[in-house]
């Protein structure tokens, strides 16, 4: 039994002699550290998600815009577009040598909150996420009537929609005050296994459904007056006139540049086309100032629980010159000294980030949901990375450099003060 | 040498106070000791000589502000004389390097002060055995008297009438004033350290308390035979002692008046 085992013993008798004191530096050090780990869990999941969300798809073509905005609002269902693209020029770019497939998307819609995409059946077979996986039914089949739904798996459970169940689409993205298609109601033919990204919450209908909702449609808002009904409908020529965005798969990724440059200068109507990976890049760098901005914040909070903890200490030390002095008494070096508020730093810091790192589980078993559907992103309670265990070993660090101060003034005393302090 | 040498050697403790202790060297002395608090400051504290035969009981008296602490400072190695030395158990501890009169103190001298004597976080047997943290030769000479650390507190706290079945459990701040001075009498003795320097033991105790703590603390020492330096402003406890110094008459003529 080394006389360090005794100084680590009296630091822990100390601090639980404290322990309220000692707690609540703890839980501050404790917030900090999860504060920490929080913004870069967040930042990291984030991004594996946004780059989970797809997969496969070579180009995503839509009207001249922003590169971003095209991603956000034709992946992520953020947004919305500022112009659409016309059938023709859709099915003259589909039939380009170098593309293999397309798959049209079509926005506007949504359904309680849920964005509704009109697209055909080839999205069921192309669209893929989370490193080429394909979407799966959990239950029903893609649609195959004009009227027919099939709903993410979100949507589905949220709604408690099952098969057969009628759904009625709202014109426009939005909660309430808009205009719903009510005559035309839909029918759910297929509910989509959860994929952990914004499919989840999507409501798919037919290129075709979309059509017919906006038959009696200009400009928005219904034309007074005209009514025709869905069996009606059914008769009517459904092709579609525009849609909002499409996506392009490539036989072979050699044509991809010079494929997207075809499509930018394309005369008939102002196009882009994106990579989906540039377009995250692009995203990230965006995203980067606010990273920094909240790595800034963190960095604050971590730095101002410490100073807590040191004036804590700093603050008991007054009191606790007896003790100093009877420990000299009995043979303690001022080192010992030095040493015993060193380990009560070092203890109040292993603890704190011991206990953040339990919070961070915690606040991420309890957001996970809430993070899910407001959203769409899946929080992975995974263990602490390399990077996380650095960030825990800096704020243990930093614990020790601002105990540095304390224990130094604790060792200054007992040196001055010896065997009788000035109390 | 014969075949009952065995008998006829001394017994090994015996034979090693023999050898660090020679009889003729006092327990404490001091030398032409001069201390001030700092460099071309004047002198505080001028002896030319005070000793303390080994075992002897010597009552130190002196008002409060008369250089006490500083004294006691010197004795137990955390301060260190201007000039002249300061030698316990025949070794010069004002020559000592500062970790080295650490050492010694944890070693060879046990403390017991006016109040606020115990770590308020340790607990009664905790307080008494803090020195065996510190002082291997404590621990070794605690663990050959009673087989352990735990067990020679315990006999200690028994003897110096504590009853460990209902105090152990409380924290040492609720004892009563009279108790936590005996923890830390138990604490000083532990270990058997030759010296005992104990400042104002005894001036928060009430008069009937102060006696049975000096008869308790006496009766220790001298089984233990502890050299003992008793600091006190109440004069009249003198008379228990063996020896009554005040500290003005150790104060040199020339050193402050």
């Amino acid at each position: 039994m080394s006389v360090l085992v005794t100084v680590a013993r009296l630091a822990l008798r100390s601090l639980w002699n404290r322990r309220l004191t000692a707690g609540l530096t703890v839980l501050a050090i404790a917030l900090s550290a999860a504060m920490l780990l929080g913004v870069e869990k967040v930042r990291r999941d984030a991004r594996q998600a946004f780059a989970d969300t797809i997969s496969g798809t070579d180009l995503i073509v839509g009207a001249r815009g922003g590169a971003v905005q095209l991603l956000l609002y034709s992946v992520f269902r953020i947004g919305n577009a500022t112009n659409n693209i016309s059938w023709e020029t859709y099915r003259e770019l589909a039939a380009h040598r170098s593309v293999a497939w397309t798959v049209p998307l079509s926005l506007g819609d949504s359904h309680r909150g849920y964005r509704v995409l009109g697209t055909n059946t080839e999205y069921f077979a192309r669209y893929k996420y989370a490193g080429d996986r394909p979407l799966t039914l959990a239950a029903g089949k893609p649609f195959d009537d004009v009227f027919d739904a099939v709903l993410g798996a979100e949507v589905a459970r949220r709604l408690g929609y099952a098969l057969g169940d009628p759904i009625v689409v709202t014109h426009g993205a939005g909660e309430a005050g808009l205009r719903n298609h009510d005559d035309k109601p839909f029918r759910v033919s297929g509910i989509l296994a959860p994929t952990g990204t914004p499919v989840d919450r999507t409501v798919h209908v037919s290129l075709e459904g979309i059509e017919a909702m906006h038959i009696d449609w200009k400009g928005g808002a219904p034309i007074p007056g005209r009514r025709t009904d869905a069996e009606a409908a059914r008769k009517m020529d459904l092709e579609p006139r525009t849609i909002t965005a499409f996506l392009v798969g490539l036989d072979s990724k050699l044509a991809l540049f010079r494929l997207q440059r075809t499509i930018s200068t394309y005369r008939a109507e102002p196009l882009q086309a994106i990579i989906p990976g540039v377009a995250l890049q692009e995203l990230w760098d965006l995203m980067g100032v606010a990273e920094n901005a909240l790595r800034v914040i963190s960095v604050m909070v971590a730095v101002t629980g410490l100073l807590g903890m040191a004036a804590v200490i700093l603050a008991s030390l007054e009191s606790r010159r007896r003790e100093m002095a009877v420990l000299r008494s009995v043979g303690a070096r001022p080192a010992h000294v030095f040493g015993l508020l060193m380990s009560e730093s070092a203890t109040l810091g292993l603890a704190g980030v011991a206990t953040g790192l339990g919070l961070l589980h915690a606040l991420v078993l309890a957001a996970r949901p809430v993070v899910s559907r407001l959203f769409g992103l899946h929080l992975p309670l995974a263990p602490p990375t390399t990077l996380d265990l650095a960030l825990l070993g800096a704020v243990v660090l930093a614990a020790l450099a601002a105990g540095a101060l304390p224990a130094w003034r604790a060792y200054r005393m007992s040196l001055a003060d010896g065997l009788s302090p000035r109390v | 040498m014969g075949t009952n040498a065995t008998a006829r050697a001394p017994s090994g403790e015996a034979a090693a106070r023999l050898v660090d202790s020679p009889s003729a060297a006092p327990e404490v002395a001091v030398e032409d000791l001069r201390f001030a608090w700092r460099r071309g400051a004047p002198d505080v504290l001028v002896i030319d000589r005070f000793t303390v035969r080994r075992g002897e009981r010597v009552f130190l008296a002196g008002p409060s502000g008369s250089g006490k602490s500083t004294l006691l400072g010197l004795l137990g190695g955390v301060l260190v004389p201007r000039a002249g030395a300061v030698r316990i158990h025949g070794v010069e501890l004002s020559a000592l390097p500062g970790a080295r009169r650490d050492r010694f103190r944890a070693d060879h001298i046990g403390f017991v002060f006016q109040m606020f004597n115990l770590v308020p976080y340790l607990s009664m047997g905790d307080n008494v055995t803090l020195p065996c943290a510190f002082s291997a030769r404590r621990r070794d000479r605690a663990t050959a008297r009673s087989g352990s650390v735990r067990d020679d507190a315990a006999r200690l706290l028994d003897h110096l009438e504590l009853d460990r079945a209902t105090l152990a459990a409380r924290p040492v701040t609720e004892l009563s004033i009279g108790q936590q001075q005996r923890v830390a009498v138990a604490r000083a003795l532990i270990g058997s350290p030759e010296v005992l320097i104990a400042d104002e033991p005894t001036s928060a105790l009430d008069a009937g308390t102060r006696e049975r703590f000096l008869d308790l603390l006496f009766t220790e020492c001298t089984a233990t035979g502890t050299t003992v330096i008793f600091v006190s402003h109440e004069a009249a406890l003198g008379t228990a002692f063996d020896r009554v110094v005040a500290l003005a008459e150790l104060q040199s003529p020339s050193g402050p008046r």
